[in-house]
């Protein structure tokens, strides 16, 4: 396919990344000519120097022939009006970001009036996947499918957890539970684990499971499942505003720490329920005052990566609450997974996930369309969900009889509101959803998952 | 340092080189010849070199600028090293050093030659000299890049590396596409040019060694009067084509999507052909008396003009018998050289271009000590690290000439000679003036001159700074 992506910096970097490597063909729009060579020196794409709202420069990217434009600059008008005049001038695909918390209720109308296919808000993005997490706070990050009615629940064995030292045959056997561990991530290595696979402590655990049973499931394996009540936010930004909406729309206690009087007192104004408390959020004093201890779940989401590591890992030491890192800068995840904090979040992988996931689906030429796409332990392995039509390769054929490529796990069949853990016997059927996980190769179609 | 994956491309490269060196093996079989079998022995070599050294995969696939640099150099002089053992093998150029001189010379797109007798050769080795001009002319990773997907992540930076001209611009967003779209059009040139000699009488061996020594500006002839003794159309035939392939590729492009617009501020091409008409009205007014008609004047005129400004190195006379004022013209289009982005070398219009705008820009500084002003080529704005290379570029190129110089007078031989010689080898052109003036050769110097030579050749080819990486123990230290 054949994208344009208008701005270079976080976002736009990561997405031409990721997008670059899946083989698309990119050009890249930005004004600043440092962040335009950064890009265009470590990916094999084109860098065109100018303001991508200007006609005269997407005409040079060669709109007419592009299939997708992708505004992500900093500043939301420029996004749109970069999107509408792409979509007068070349008829092609839009998407946009938007982030500005005041259009937040006119993205609707703004997709629809405009022509855009997609708009994306990366802090509401990242606000929902936050609030998953708060759910249930024992996971270390949630993906969903299927309309969300099947979870991929990812956690961490402690080291007194039932599970250590047994084989996972072993734990379907006694759980007698329909709910299948299909991804392992120990030390950074990601497998996707066999029946014979024994799990260790501090293993990183992916389970699909039905959302409507998750609970009972991890009740079994005897990890509490307790609803988070009170839910402490460290720093009142946009993130914070749309995670707050959630969470107090569910019924739980908010507490946001912010800095600066003024964003305080305009949190105060839209968020009439939420406590907000003008402070320092790194004033331990003022943490342990405000109820840390005993607070179920404590978001660190000040501007600062450094600082939201070391809120998380005080907060880990003072208190038995569940904690989230939002961290800005992706190259140290490495070293991050060392530290065991509970959750970490990046912003941008998340933004860049959901346009991957919709350049994915556009750029299949048929039908099995990919609903869902998720990228797990910094891509090493892939989720993805599809809707299975008619014409499909793979269906009607009991899955141990197809020949499926190795690396590939079939693990979840929805069908007429049935989650089906399949079997060797279980056979895919058209209209199913089907959730699969696969690593080291990528598929933009279902029948790709067959031995050629 | 990346050294296993220094070794893994250099592996691959003469994985490549094998392949090449297959086609003089073929034509030495259609001729009956047996110099065949020094090709298919010298292929055999490489191959075998090649899977040894491809046979671990590397380590790390981090490429960056110093590793592309140092493949790059390193490639194309062992390339040229093991191209040169089928001349030694088959006995017609014994001596080692001068048949590295001839690969280099052909690689480099030079064609600067120590032999006496040309004629004498076999067809295979006729055919390599040629081919190697094919290759070199485009680029050996340009090619690789086109055809593999081995190197895979950030190959821009060998792009670079070997890719003439102070800037790369990449035609589509993907390297591999911008190689085939490149190769595709150089493969069309000269398959034109072949069958249009054809059809103007030239038999096909030559046809095809012509076409390569052409299209690659190379300038290897398989006569020892070079294309003299060709018919007018001939001639003419490559004076078009020569000119043709000193422009920059991204013109054929363009004019291939029909964006005029672009078309018409692509300064640099038009500057390219403006040079050319300009010199060609005061060369030609300079020796209209020297030949029997206008005609011919302005056939030997343009034919020597196309020949020098892309440093081909073809030739029709000997314009070593020309007066001062032309040679002399002669000499400042050496200099000048093709397009960026061509098959041509030398310095290049376009850093020329930079080159006077930033004097015009610093004249300009005097009037106006306060004045804000960019320089810009063919309707960009060039950016500071474009034009601060440029200048380094000027201050290497003129170093190295000197060094040169003073190196090569050891021999003994006139200024003219050596100054041109250097000339000649550094902007890839070939003949020079007096002694290795289009009818003489590169015989008479000494090894040593020979390997100053051939170091000047894959500078000017490799745009210096690759060659002079190699000598930096910087480059080659551990991270």
């Amino acid at each position: 396919m054949k994208i344009i992506i208008v701005g270079c910096g976080k976002v736009g970097y990561t997405l031409v990344e990721q997008l670059s490597a899946e083989g698309h063909n990119i050009i890249a729009i930005d004004e600043n000519m440092e962040k335009l060579t950064a890009v265009t020196n470590n990916f094999d794409v084109i860098g065109i120097e100018g303001n991508g709202v200007s006609y005269e420069i997407l005409k040079e990217a060669d709109i007419k022939g592009t299939d997708l434009l992708i505004a992500v600059t900093g500043s939301d008008e420029h996004n749109l009006l970069c999107c509408m005049i792409a979509k007068k001038a070349g008829n092609c695909k839009t998407i946009a970001r938007v982030r500005n918390p005041i259009y937040h209720n006119d993205v609707e109308y703004l997709k629809n009036e405009f022509g855009l296919a997609m708009i994306i808000n990366p802090e509401s993005a990242l606000a929902q996947e936050m609030s998953q997490i708060v759910r249930f706070p024992f996971a270390q990050k949630i993906d969903s499918f299927a309309n969300g009615h099947i979870n991929l629940v990812h956690f961490r064995v402690d080291t007194d957890s039932v599970l250590v030292g047994r084989s996972l045959q072993d734990i379907r056997l006694s759980l007698k539970s329909q709910m299948l561990v299909c991804l392992v991530n120990r030390d950074g290595e990601v497998t996707i684990p066999r029946g014979e696979f024994v799990i260790q402590a501090g293993d990183v655990l992916g389970v699909v499971a039905e959302r409507a049973k998750v609970n009972t499931y991890f009740k079994q394996l005897a990890i509490s499942t307790t609803r988070a009540k009170d839910v402490i936010i460290l720093g009142g930004g946009k993130t914070s505003y749309y995670l707050a909406k959630i969470l107090l729309k569910n019924g739980q206690n908010v507490k946001i720490i912010e800095i600066d009087r003024e964003r305080c007192e305009e949190l105060c104004e839209r968020l009439p329920k939420a406590t907000i408390i003008h402070g320092d959020a790194t004033d331990h004093n003022l943490l342990l005052q405000e109820g840390l201890e005993d607070a179920d779940v404590v978001v660190s989401m000040t501007n600062l990566d450094e600082e939201n590591i070391l809120l998380s890992m005080f907060c880990q030491s003072n208190s038995n609450a569940k904690t989230i890192t939002k961290v800005n800068r992706v190259n140290f995840s490495g070293i991050l997974d060392q530290l065991s904090l509970d959750s970490v979040l990046y912003p941008r992988l998340i933004t860049a996930d959901y346009i991957t996931k919709f350049v994915r689906s556009a750029s299949n030429s048929l039908n099995n369309d990919v609903e869902n796409f998720y990228k797990l332990a910094e891509g090493q392995a892939e989720a993805l969900e599809f809707s299975v039509k008619d014409d499909s390769l793979v269906t009607g054929t009991a899955l141990q009889q197809l020949r499926i490529r190795k690396n590939t796990l079939i693990c979840c069949i929805y069908r007429d509101g049935q989650v089906i853990i399949p079997s060797g016997q279980d056979c895919i059927m058209p209209g199913d959803t089907v959730v699969i996980i696969l690593k080291d190769y990528k598929i933009n179609n279902l029948d790709e998952i067959l031995e050629r | 340092m990346n050294y296993s994956i220094i070794r893994y491309i250099t592996g691959w490269v003469l994985k490549f080189e094998a392949a090449f060196l297959c086609l003089p093996a073929l034509v030495g079989i259609i001729y009956h010849e047996t110099d065949s079998i020094s090709y298919f022995g010298t292929a055999a070599i490489c191959l075998v070199l090649g899977v040894l050294l491809t046979l671990k995969k590397p380590t790390s696939r981090s490429l960056y600028s110093r590793e592309g640099f140092v493949i790059v150099a390193l490639c194309w002089t062992v390339m040229s090293l093991f191209g040169a053992l089928p001349f030694v093998f088959s006995g017609d150029i014994p001596s080692y050093v001068d048949a590295f001189f001839e690969t280099v010379s052909g690689f480099t797109t030079t064609g600067a030659s120590i032999l006496t007798d040309v004629e004498v050769l076999s067809h295979a080795n006729l055919f390599w000299r040629s081919f190697t001009h094919w290759i070199g002319g485009m680029g050996v990773f340009v090619f690789i890049l086109a055809i593999t997907p081995l190197l895979g992540g950030s190959t821009m930076t060998l792009m670079k590396a070997e890719s003439p001209g102070p800037s790369v611009d990449k035609l589509v967003p993907k390297l591999k596409d911008t190689s085939i779209i490149l190769y595709g059009l150089y493969i069309f040139l000269t398959a034109l040019l072949i069958i249009i000699l054809i059809i103007l009488g030239m038999p096909v061996f030559e046809a095809f060694c012509t076409g390569f020594g052409t299209t690659g500006t190379g300038g290897f002839g398989i006569k020892n009067d070079s294309i003299g003794s060709y018919s007018p159309a001939i001639q003419n035939t490559v004076t078009i084509f020569m000119i043709m392939s000193g422009i920059n590729y991204s013109m054929f492009f363009i004019l291939l999507r029909r964006k005029w617009k672009q078309v018409f501020s692509f300064e640099e091409v038009w500057w390219y052909l403006g040079i050319i008409a300009v010199t060609g009205g005061i060369i030609f007014s300079n020796i209209r008396e020297m030949f029997p008609t206008a005609g011919e004047g302005l056939r030997h005129t343009f034919f020597q003009i196309g020949s020098v400004i892309t440093t081909t190195g073809y030739s029709t006379t000997d314009f070593n018998r020309w007066p001062e004022l032309s040679k002399s013209c002669l000499v400042l289009l050496m200099f000048i050289g093709a397009c960026a982005g061509s098959t041509g070398g030398g310095i290049k219009v376009s850093r020329i271009l930079i080159l006077i705008k930033s004097i015009r820009k610093e004249i300009a500084t005097i009037a106006h000590p306060n004045q804000v002003s960019k320089i810009r080529l063919n309707g960009h704005v060039i950016a500071e690290d474009t034009i601060r290379s440029t200048n380094a570029y000027m201050a290497i190129y003129f170093v190295m000439m000197s060094l040169s110089v003073l190196l090569l007078s050891i021999d003994g031989y006139d200024f003219t000679t050596n100054v041109t010689a250097v000339i000649a080898s550094i902007n890839n052109i070939g003949p020079g003036l007096e002694s290795v003036g289009p009818f003489g050769n590169y015989a008479f110097f000494s090894p040593f001159s020979k390997i100053i030579l051939i170091f000047n050749m894959l500078a000017g080819r490799l745009e210096l700074l690759p060659m002079l990486v190699l000598f930096s123990p910087a480059c080659w230290r551990k991270r």
